[in-house]
């Protein structure tokens, strides 16, 4: 069996058996990988903590058959602990993981992916004064990373400049009146300045943005994303605001 | 594909967790040469177990009464709440004979990946039980796993404007193994939660 490393996250995990775990990992080279890691539900395994989601792992893994590989080896880069420790920013970060599940194929490089979920986790990691903001500014990240950057500067239908009222989901950005289907309900006010300061921001949100924009903006974002990915995320249900 | 009631044990064994097709291909075959006494024992188990066991009215551990025998025990101590994910945790507290209170069972714990909030646990009738009952001290006494992390940190915070002493059971090295090859996450949280000697 080919032996291979590869640097990872691991995204989320499913018992097997007594003592195994399936790992989903995303990782820098290889897209998503699917692993077991034998063992390592026993107390003493010689994986031990590592192999917890959210960890920024070095990994050895053997190739297996039908695309399930063995972990052999696992180095701990960043346990994102703190993460993990608090609920809230384990909500946020569950929902992160769960994006990127969805997202990321099996063996397809994606390092633009995996780059941008290390970011998301080490902005939760420093402990923001608002974890959502900083989960929403991933997912629409996410969306641009997935091929699906909403239009929110120009028209999606005509690519008439200027900041457009309604947003179309499917077309994928604000559309001005005259591409918008008859009966469209315009955004609430602010709601799509909030949507480019996110986009803008160093993933905050100042003051000035008004909190009922700033969750409407969220929720859009989360819809934008589940339309495109096909399937709500269940954890960002979960996540306080 | 097997006809009739051969691939009716299969498909039902399947669904247990656990349990992959082969495995359940394998149980059955065994199944279908065992005596037909210890096939009856096997389902009248099965049977029992739906129909007289429930869960607890007050703690919600499995119970084969209103309330379960640690509920109705009068030695146990009323002031101190072990609160678990699972009946087979509390079992497993159970057996060190190291904790003398009650125990309030959650019924799984926070999974945001899956979907699992706080509205899908007994928190509300923990809530409760602490509107009713004379508890002084909470003991957490979650796994040291992302949803046990994740319920435990809830939990803390839910509590934290109640005048209560809350304390969540220490994680760290395993008895019998050697501390050169505990991984670093579990070393430093044996380290963080040291205790004065
Ligand atoms: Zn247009
Ligand atoms: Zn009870």
């Amino acid at each position: 069996m080919a032996l291979y490393r590869e640097q990872g996250i691991v995204l989320r995990t499913t018992k097997l058996g007594e003592t195994d775990r399936i790992l989903n990992v995303l990782t820098q080279g290889r897209g998503k990988v699917r692993a077991v890691a034998k063992g390592v539900r026993k107390p003493g395994s010689r994986f031990g903590g590592r192999l917890e989601p959210f960890g920024h792992v070095d990994l050895q893994l053997y190739e297996g058959r039908r695309g399930l590989d063995i972990v052999n080896q696992a180095e701990l880069i960043t346990p994102f602990d703190a993460v993990r420790g608090d609920w809230v920013l384990s909500a946020c970060g569950s929902t992160m993981v769960e994006a990127a599940d969805l997202l990321a194929q099996e063996h397809e490089r994606t390092t633009s992916l995996f780059l941008l979920l290390l970011d998301g986790l080490r902005q939760l990691a420093t402990v923001p004064a608002q974890p959502s903001v900083v989960l929403d500014a991933y997912l629409l990240r996410l969306a641009s990373v997935a091929g699906y950057h909403p239009s929110l500067d120009a028209c999606a239908g005509c690519g008439r400049a200027g900041r457009h009222e309604v947003f179309h989901l499917e077309l994928g950005g604000a559309l001005c009146a005259a591409c918008a289907p008859v009966g469209s309900q315009p955004l609430a006010e602010g709601v799509l300045d909030a949507l480019a300061a996110l986009r803008e921001a160093d993933w905050g949100l100042d003051a000035a943005v008004a909190p009922a924009a700033r969750r409407l903006a969220g929720s859009l974002v989360a819809s934008y994303l589940s339309h495109h990915l096909g399937r709500p995320l269940a954890a960002w249900e979960l996540v306080p605001r | 594909m097997y006809e009739g009631p051969i691939q009716d044990v299969i498909e039902e064994l399947g669904r247990l967790p656990g349990v992959g097709p082969k495995s359940a291909q394998r149980i059955a075959f065994h199944l279908l040469n065992v005596e037909r006494a210890d096939a009856q024992r096997l389902a009248d188990a099965i049977v029992a177990v739906k129909d007289r066991v429930r869960f607890c009215a007050r703690c919600f551990n499995v119970a084969e009464a209103e309330e379960c025998r640690i509920c109705r025990d009068a030695r146990r101590d009323p002031r101190v709440l072990c609160v678990v994910e699972e009946p087979r945790d509390l079992m497993a507290i159970e057996k060190t004979s190291e904790f003398r209170g009650r125990y309030h069972v959650l019924g799984g714990a926070i999974s945001p990946i899956d979907g699992v909030g706080p509205e899908q646990l007994r928190v509300k009738e923990l809530m409760a039980r602490l509107g009713e009952e004379a508890v002084e001290e909470i003991v957490l006494a979650m796994s040291p796993n992302i949803e046990g992390e994740a319920t435990a940190s809830y939990l803390a915070r839910t509590l934290k404007a109640m005048d209560l002493r809350v304390s969540r059971i220490a994680s760290g090295l395993p008895v019998g193994g050697d501390l050169e090859y505990a991984d670093e996450v579990t070393l430093g949280r044996a380290f963080a939660g040291r205790t004065e000697v």
